[in-house]
């Protein structure tokens, strides 16, 4: 059993007390809600007569319905409409605050709430959405939750869990150019399976993960769970800290300086121990794109798709299952894949930092979108839209022919208007290939870094970034 | 609050659904997350899936007329991945499922599952592959998970299955319905909220 990690020190100091069943009794410091996963958790609510007795630790906003072309309101899906209707009554019923579109601080729940400075080092945090892992770059303890348990979050701002095993994944080394933290996540899962983790918690760590930026540690704990790890964490560091200072909702005057104190002593102890433990070389990894159905299914721009035989006996139904409804063959690369859509967004890609890069291979590249592939990008939150725009972000993506649209979850998950048809096949910042996801049911999808999908736009096929980064060196 | 319902063992007839990593989205697709309540779901489990294999002329079994009324799904491993929408198991639950075995399931689906109190027992590779085909070759045979004794129980066969000692407490004591026991916990909830270091020292 794991001592003295950062995970065991925020679990023991928000265990309540053990519960009858032997289960934990764990509070949650922030408790996030969207309109997917919360009206039958209200509606339970009011049924069983229960308060709320924190509402101040609970924050919402609306992301997974939203449209992202024409905002006005009623929407033209009435089913949506509903929802959007049921969160602003169920938030303003219970005292709970609502970032709603044109407030300036709406967006996917899993930006909006880093960019606030309410994700913090050593909280608990939960939200009914399996991406909450992502929050886990703070160096908190973040997981997704279902909606009974979202009611009880609501009622009690505790849930019954048990604890979990903790994997350190050690990462070290310099990523070469063209390289991506949503490249190293989907090496990650390659190797470790989209089960390895399940029942444990990833601790990522090592001098590549602390090279890191805050959007790229939340890119890459945002897909633990595509690895099965209900969390993932980076312990806090200096980067953990320039981030937060100065934010709307981090302490600020005297406590500054008590909260780096304390943020500085919940990691992981030099002898903290794990329940197991897996290495990384950075030099080792290459910009990666999914073939198949599950976010394990990657493989190096440059590779060609694996053979059934490459993979283990019990894998191999699964793995052909994929050759056929992507309609690609073992032994084919995959680069050269001709793509429909292109999709730049989603809580995994869609900060600023991610669209900056974009831009920048974009110009790199001096093409336009090829005239067979519609091509847009959604920034994740309004905050990331208007900072885009500041920088002039947006004119370049129009220039080159993407369209730049409102903040929202988009085409990651195809709750609103935003889906592939028929057959398509994308080229997704987003984090799942599973079989209909993208909003038709026999639509594909190829997960791959922003800088990829901009370039595989410009291209209509997968193609390597790091060609044009090198072209483009060249010639300055 | 309602008083404790006990979960000790399920019985009924069962359905194969065969695959690894069978994920939230494919039992149940997102556009049928636009809603409000989860009435409704059930008819729409596995749609995407069902509907792919019937233009292959081939047959989900959820469309099988011989397992039909089944209420025990055997499953194979990290069944229930992906999205945390508790839409999927409330979409199982109200097709009819009441029981779940299967090699190893998603830690958030598996949550879900005990806060419906719907029980999902583990057994081996080997047990599960046996179980589908013992229920594809006699789909009539009624099948028992056993959540007191932690086994599944068909045609004279036993097969010994796993659960969390936690998880099954709950079960066996209708706990798996959190919300009363952690209620009742208020009080500690809010002495443990005013000793963190977020709420005091720097709030």
């Amino acid at each position: 059993m794991s001592q003295r990690t950062l995970f065991d020190k925020v679990w023991d100091l928000h265990a309540v007390r053990n519960l009858p069943s032997g289960q934990s009794q764990l509070f949650i410091g922030l408790h996030m809600i969207h309109e997917v996963t919360s009206p039958q958790a209200f509606a339970d609510l009011r049924h069983k007569r229960l308060s709320v007795p924190f509402p101040e630790r609970s924050v919402a906003t609306v992301d997974h319905i939203v449209p992202t072309e024409n905002q006005a309101r009623p929407y033209a899906d009435g089913l949506a409409e509903d929802m959007m209707v049921a969160i602003e009554r169920n938030c303003r019923d219970y005292g709970i605050r609502l970032f709603q579109p044109g407030s300036g601080k709406q967006g996917v729940v899993h930006i909006i709430a880093p960019e606030m400075g309410l994700t913090q080092p050593g909280m608990t945090v939960a939200c009914g959405d399996s991406h909450t892992a992502t929050h886990g770059a703070f160096g908190a303890i973040a997981f997704g939750i279902g909606t009974s348990q979202v009611r009880d979050v609501l009622a009690t701002q505790t849930l019954s869990m048990s604890r979990l095993k903790v994997r350190r994944i050690q990462v070290d080394g310099a990523l070469k150019t063209g390289v991506y933290a949503k490249d190293v996540i989907l090496h990650i899962l390659r190797t470790l399976t989209a089960k390895g983790g399940v029942g444990y918690a990833y601790e990522f760590n090592g001098s590549t993960i602390h090279a890191m930026s805050m959007e790229e540690r939340m890119t890459i704990c945002n897909m633990a769970i595509e690895g099965g790890a209900r969390c993932g964490y980076v312990n806090p560091d200096q980067v953990t800290f320039d981030y937060l200072k100065g934010r709307e909702c981090s302490p600020g005057g005297p406590a500054w300086d008590r909260a780096v104190a304390w943020w500085r002593s919940i990691g992981s102890d030099r002898d903290a121990v794990y329940d197991d433990h897996v290495q990384f070389a950075a030099e080792e990894i290459a910009p990666t794109v999914t073939w198949g159905i599950s976010p394990d299914h990657g493989v190096g721009v440059g590779e060609r798709i694996p053979q059934a035989e490459s993979f283990a006996r019990e894998e191999r139904q699964t793995v052909e299952e994929a050759y056929l409804y992507m309609d690609l063959k073992p032994g084919q690369p995959i680069a050269g894949v001709p793509i429909d859509v292109a999709f730049i967004g989603s809580c995994t890609n869609g900060r600023l930092s991610d669209l900056r890069e974009a831009a920048r291979v974009i110009r790199a590249h001096g093409g336009k979108v090829n005239a067979k592939v519609k091509a847009f990008i959604v920034p994740g939150s309004e905050a990331v839209k208007a900072a885009a725009e500041a920088e002039g972000l947006d004119r370049i993506f129009t220039d080159h022919g993407f369209e730049w649209r409102h903040a929202g979850c988009s085409m990651c998950l195809a709750m609103n208007p935003d889906k592939l048809t028929g057959r398509q096949i994308s080229a997704s910042s987003s984090n799942r290939n599973f079989k209909g996801r993208q909003g038709s049911p026999s639509g594909r999808t190829l997960l791959m870094s922003p800088a990829m999908v901009a370039i595989a736009a410009l291209e209509g096929k997968v193609s390597d970034v790091r060609t044009v980064l090198a072209r483009s060196q060249a010639r300055a | 609050m309602p008083a404790p319902v006990t979960i000790t063992q399920l019985s009924g007839r069962a359905i194969p659904v065969v695959g690894n990593d069978i994920d939230t989205d494919r039992i149940i697709p997102a556009r049928f997350l636009r809603c409000v309540t989860f009435d409704g779901l059930g008819e729409h489990a596995f749609e995407d899936d069902r509907a792919q294999l019937k233009a292959q002329g081939k047959t989900h079994p959820w469309d099988e007329a011989r397992f039909a009324g089944a209420a025990i799904l055997v499953v194979n491993s990290n069944f229930g991945c992906g999205s945390s929408r508790e839409h999927a198991p409330q979409a199982l639950n109200k097709w009819g499922i009441t029981a779940i075995v299967g090699v190893s399931f998603s830690d958030i689906f598996y949550g879900n599952c005990v806060a419906m109190g719907l029980p999902c027992l583990r057994v081996s590779v080997a047990d599960s592959d046996a179980i589908q085909a013992a229920v594809s070759a006699q789909p009539g045979t009624v099948v028992t998970v056993d959540i007191d004794a932690l086994e599944v129980r068909a045609a004279g066969t036993t097969w010994k299955g796993q659960m969390g000692a936690g998880h099954r407490q709950q079960f066996l004591t209708g706990q798996w319905d959190a919300t009363s026991e952690l209620i009742a916990g208020l009080e500690q909830v809010r002495s443990t909220a005013k000793r963190l270091p977020y709420t005091s020292a720097f709030a």
